[in-house]
């Protein structure tokens, strides 16, 4: 088996987030909403965790966030990563409300602060994107 | 203090030796977790066909019913394991025990651990296909010190918490290690210098703000009060112990996407720890000695707040008060030297330690310790915790 710290991984797709990736693919960043009650849902999933009913359509983002929290990581996974290193982990609120994981990139790691404005970018991986996160 | 006849209580305590990783070669981990157990046993005083329970925590590949065909134990009446990942489940492995010993399911039960990391798989490489890996591996996030980092970034942005105090948490614990023998790093001092010269792993966290990789097991018998009378040690009494996790955890750092930000820069114990100490009758003030779950040390200061030693924000002050050294301290930490210097078996030294306290035969006792606190893994979900008394 191969090691997945020698390639850069790449997301598996299930049942309730392979919309989120096909949309990411084509430079979209979504998210779902509850139809009933409104909250928003992430990671995907078919049931809302605020009311239990069913969410809707995704809402697609518009592409502004802060950073909530962030590493700068220094010790590489792997080889893959080794070329990135060091390279900035954050947690990014999105102006409608989810939070997702992403790098901060297009940037010195060491000019990444809390509370700093991003804006969502994607980079190609694979024959998918991940949906990243640079300076707005 | 009104003991039952089923109050739970610690009656024995067995480790292997504890090396550096990859330091165990001539024997399985599942053999020096079985001789762990034998040696819980034989330090009760009690034959290994006594043990009816076994009990462990963050999916252990020891398998309860395996070690139970391994040491001969006729009949199994207890075999239970909590969820989670590393070491947050370590004293729920102790509480699984006491509930079983205190509803009657059985008498005598271990709650153990065995980590050869240098046999197998590193721990803590989340594979990606992992439902919540999908949204965390492809960043590069694999490791604990980069999910924790994550938190005590948080933690130092909200509060004045300072590379100062994070190196007291790594300094105090060496010197404590320094004092005990069995530790891995006994005979390793460390200075101020040494920790801030030292490389980054994730910031906020240098190398030695992170616990170290090693090779042991260690476990911990358990029975009633009415068998531990009988018992050649000292008893500890279990006064209460707990496990959960709070509302949007999920897997916590790895699945952070719902974590409310009123707990993210939190242990995961805030309700656990109100309730543990109301169910013991105690408070705070009362403890003499804690052992507190180190992975890494931004952490052990989080949960100084959390099980309410201080204020919010004031950890960074409690310490460097001098308030955790073992010499003069209020109270004193990891007095074995922790995880982050006696060895990492994802918490299961840190009870054997918080037994030795309160039977007086730790390297660094504090005198008179009649309570400690230890806890299970923090930051992570389910988190534990048991309060212990000498009685
Ligand atoms: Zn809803």
């Amino acid at each position: 088996m191969t090691d997945p710290a020698n390639v850069l991984p790449l997301p598996t797709p299930n049942a309730e987030s392979q919309a989120f990736w096909d949309a990411c693919t084509d430079g979209r960043l979504t998210f779902a909403r509850c139809t009933a009650c409104d909250a928003v849902q992430f990671p995907p999933q078919k049931s809302c965790t605020a009311c239990g009913g069913e969410t809707g359509e995704a809402s697609e983002a518009s592409g502004q966030g802060t950073v909530f929290t962030f590493t700068i990581n220094h010790r590489a996974p792997g080889p893959a990563f080794a070329e990135r290193a060091p390279y900035v982990i954050a947690l990014i609120d999105l102006a409608e409300g989810p939070r997702l994981m992403m790098n901060v990139i297009n940037c010195a790691p060491e000019d990444v602060t809390i509370g700093m404005p991003v804006r969502i970018c994607f980079e190609p991986r694979g024959d998918m994107a991940l949906p990243q996160a640079e300076p707005a | 203090m009104g003991t039952s006849a089923r109050a739970p209580h610690i009656v024995g305590i067995g480790q292997s030796a504890y090396t550096r990783w990859g330091g165990i070669q001539d024997r399985s981990q599942f053999q020096i977790t079985a001789e762990a157990i034998v040696a819980a046993a034989r330090d009760a005083g009690l034959p290994v066909s006594a043990i009816d329970g076994l009990t462990s925590f963050s999916n252990d590949s020891n398998e309860g019913p395996v070690m139970q065909a391994a040491l001969g134990i006729p009949e199994l009446r207890w075999s239970a394991m909590v969820w989670g990942g590393g070491g947050g489940g370590s004293c729920g492995a102790v509480s699984l025990a006491c509930a079983a010993i205190e509803s009657g399911q059985a008498e005598v039960v271990v709650a153990y651990r065995g980590l050869c990391q240098g046999q197998g798989r590193r721990y803590g490489r989340a594979a990606p296909t992992r439902t919540h890996g999908n949204f965390i591996a492809p960043y590069g996030l694999f490791a604990p010190p980069q999910m924790l980092a994550l938190m005590v970034q948080r933690f130092m942005h909200l509060y004045p918490i300072t590379e100062d105090h994070l190196a007291e948490i790594a300094l105090s614990f060496r010197a404590n290690a320094n004092r005990n023998p069995l530790a891995v790093m006994g005979d390793r001092t460390l200075t101020k210098e040494q920790y801030l010269a030292s490389r980054w792993i994730a910031e906020p966290l240098r190398l030695y703000d992170c616990c170290l990789e090693t090779d042991g097991a260690a476990a911990v018998l358990i029975t009633t009060a009415e068998r531990a009378r009988d018992l050649v040690q000292q008893r500890v009494e279990v006064l209460a112990s707990a496990h959960g996790s709070g509302a949007g955890w999920s897997t916590g750092p790895l699945g952070s996407q719902n974590m409310p930000n009123d707990t993210y820069a939190s242990t995961n114990n805030r309700r656990l720890a109100k309730e543990l100490f109301a169910r013991a009758g105690l408070t705070p003030d009362d403890i003499d000695v804690a052992q507190i779950y180190d992975h890494f040390s931004g952490m052990v200061l989080m949960a100084l707040e959390d099980f309410g030693f201080c204020g919010p924000g004031e950890s960074g002050d409690f310490v460097a008060e001098g308030n955790i050294r073992h010499d003069g301290g209020k109270l004193p930490l990891n007095t074995s030297g922790g995880q982050l210097s006696e060895a990492y078996v994802h918490g299961v030294n840190l009870i054997i330690e918080g037994v030795r306290q309160l039977r007086g035969t730790s390297t660094a006792q504090v005198a008179d310790a009649r309570t400690c606190l230890v806890t299970g893994g923090l930051g992570v979900a389910p988190t534990s915790a048991i309060l212990l008394g000498r009685n």
